[in-house]
């Protein structure tokens, strides 16, 4: 007998620049970044982790709340995320949580989480592709103090308050069952996120968070003033809320850069570099002559 | 107890037999220890793996800590991060490595986070240094540089954790050369008693399926790879014989497995296998960072591209601007060649 109660869920998500396609502008001649160059996405084993979410919801019924850290312009997730099929998006969002690194930012979600109340599953991407550190989903879970499931690839049960679920590990796969609430971390090859819904961009495009008003007004001058634009978005539930440290009740000791044990000691750029290199022309005798030195160096053969 | 400090390794065992990339960390930490004088300890959670302890003093540990327990016996988040929180809050370890492999990169956050730690994702070296901090106006020294690489692999980062211990990372594996194993080398193997909490066995394993894969680029001496600049199956065909030849494996970019010439157990590079063969040759790969990043420790690499600026080329040993459909049949006619002369002087 399936558990007919049902799910609700936090989503973590994070915006990413796309590392994924860095073009010649972004790396320029002398080995330097130009960061503006690389356009900011919702980062893709997150989007995955949407994906379930909905996919618990479509079945179970229940709720999908989604939360970033991030800058102000990470609202901008949160708006597709309300697009795709959340029923809630939360932007945390304040100064002090900057240069995290993962035991600091899982602080804020763990405190951020706690502030939400109550829940049965936290999903999130096993890994953001800034960072790959895959190490913010487990450290939330740590500090939540709930079990874990990483690189879960699908779930094939929820019932009687427990989930099973397989994981994809290099060397095979595991089919675990586990005791709810707890967190998975969801691998890229889980799903193939829907794409947000035409209805919902429409019913749900002026959602905006209060730092965001007034660039919006300007965009729709239709609204006399800021005022009528945040009774309609009052009345229309658009309102994104935000979230700073304070809100949710965390020392500033314990995030941001204060509160990360791990410091950048330095940074390299990868320059290319050849060491006693040869060019061989592509001849039949030059390419002979190489095969006999990388023989003589007990290279081959 | 010791009173010396210690460098720990995490050691994951599959039904008793220890991973690689555990003893690769072994050997690391022998060469990191020495020089300092601490001691190489090896965590062991399991059940009736006491041979599998032997094996990690053999590749260079001082001390093993075993934790022998039915409830040990496959890996499991939580009763397995109960021993080591529990060991380390006790031992206070001065650094702690883990393999990053999926169960390494499962265990490693959650320890890190009860200990309040800090951890470096994903390391491909490891180095001690002394470290001067600015913010706090002081010098560390004898710290763990753990050097990773960022950013999609267009930086690479020297981390490190001056104020707490352990010093934790994961390191990613095959970076790290597999110490021989010495039959002569002793060392303690010393029982631990888990102190499991409710809780802990919040997770239950229904079921594991193991997939063995026949592709062993990681240990290949001799690795001949394709990418994009291959046009066909006729030319994809001469890498394999390339390879048969050498007594090597075929190995590929992403570009080569996206165009289906290849399987993605053959994938070179940062989401792929990391490989230090002998020799490498790259043909037609143009030598994105990302590939780059899983082969560039190889001792010899030749690189065939018709691209004259292919970034493959510059790091390349041997530069051959040409096309891949000449060039590797003149290869293989070479060492045919010299296999005959050879065959003839023995005669």
């Amino acid at each position: 007998m399936t558990d007919s109660r049902p799910i609700d869920i936090v989503v973590l998500a994070k915006q990413v620049p796309d590392t994924h396609n860095i073009t010649g502008d972004v790396m320029t001649r002398d080995g330097t970044m130009n960061r503006g160059a690389l356009s900011a996405i919702f980062n893709p084993e997150d989007l995955n982790a949407l994906e379930m979410a909905l996919q618990v919801k479509d079945r179970h019924g229940g709720t999908v709340t989604v939360i970033t850290m991030g800058p102000p312009k990470a609202a901008n997730i949160l708006r597709e995320s309300l697009w795709r099929g959340a029923d809630r998006v939360i932007l945390l969002t304040d100064r002090r949580f900057a240069g995290a690194d993962t035991l600091a930012t899982s602080f804020a979600l763990q405190k951020a989480i706690e502030k939400i109340g109550r829940y049965d599953l936290v999903l999130a991407g096993r890994q953001a592709i800034d960072g790959d550190t895959a190490q913010v989903g487990p450290q939330t879970a740590e500090k939540l103090g709930i079990p874990q499931i990483t690189y879960a690839e699908s779930i094939l049960e929820i019932a009687d308050g427990r989930i099973t679920a397989q994981r994809a590990l290099d060397s095979g796969s595991e089919i675990v069952r586990c005791t709810m609430p707890c967190l998975l971390t969801v691998v890229g090859s889980a799903n193939t996120p829907r794409p947000p819904s035409v209805r919902r961009q429409i019913a749900r495009k002026l959602a905006a968070t209060a730092g965001e008003l007034a660039a919006l007004r300007t965009q729709w001058p239709e609204f006399e003033t800021q005022g009528a634009l945040e009774a309609y978005l009052a009345a229309h539930d658009l309102e994104i809320p935000v979230w700073t440290a304070d809100d949710i009740g965390v020392a500033s000791e314990s995030i941001g850069l204060a509160g990360s044990p791990t410091q950048v000691h330095r940074i390299n750029f990868v320059v290319l570099e050849s060491t006693e290199s040869k060019t061989v022309q592509p001849t039949p005798e030059a390419i002979a002559a190489m095969v006999a030195e990388l023989v003589h160096e007990y290279i081959v053969g | 107890m010791t009173e010396r400090q210690s460098i720990w390794v995490f050691i994951e065992q599959v039904d008793g037999r220890v991973a690689d990339v555990s003893l690769e960390l072994i050997g690391r930490a022998r060469e990191l220890a020495d020089p300092l004088g601490y001691e190489v300890v090896g965590l062991l959670c399991g059940h009736e793996v006491e041979e599998a302890a032997r094996d990690v003093i053999r590749h260079g540990a001082d001390r093993v800590l075993l934790a022998d327990d039915a409830e040990l016996a496959s890996y499991r988040t939580l009763p397995y991060a109960r021993v080591a929180i529990t060991e380390a809050r006790r031992r206070q370890p001065e650094i702690f490595l883990v393999g990053g492999t999926p169960n390494g990169r499962d265990f490693a956050p959650r320890v890190a986070s009860a200990l309040r730690c800090g951890l470096t994702a994903d390391c491909t070296d490891l180095q001690i240094g002394d470290y001067e901090s600015r913010r706090e106006g002081k010098t560390f020294r004898n710290l763990l540089f753990q050097i990773r690489p960022a950013f999609g692999g267009n930086l690479v980062a020297t981390i490190v954790n001056p104020n707490s211990r352990p010093q934790m990372a994961t390191v990613r594996e095959g970076v790290m050369r597999m110490p021989a194993s010495d039959a002569s080398r002793t060392g303690v193997v010393e029982a631990v008693v888990p102190e499991f909490e409710l809780g802990d066995f919040a997770l239950e394993i229904l079921s594991r399926q193991v997939r063995h894969s026949t592709v062993k680029l990681k240990d290949a001496p001799v690795i001949v790879a394709g990418g994009a600049g291959i046009s066909d199956a006729e030319e994809f065909a001469l890498l394999r014989d390339l390879a048969n030849l050498l007594g090597g494996e075929v190995g590929a970019s992403r570009a080569a497995v996206d165009a289906g010439w290849i399987g993605r157990e053959h994938q070179v590079g940062q989401t792929g296998t990391t490989v230090r063969p002998r020799l490498y040759i790259a043909a037609g790969i143009s030598g994105a960072i990302q590939h780059r990043a899983g082969m560039d420790q190889s001792s010899k690499i030749i690189a065939i591209n018709t691209d004259p600026t292919a970034p493959m080329l510059q790091i390349a040993h041997y530069r051959i601007v040409g096309d891949v459909g000449e060039v590797l049949p003149m290869i293989i006619k070479a060492l045919r060649e010299r296999s005959m002369d050879h065959r003839e002087e023995t005669e």
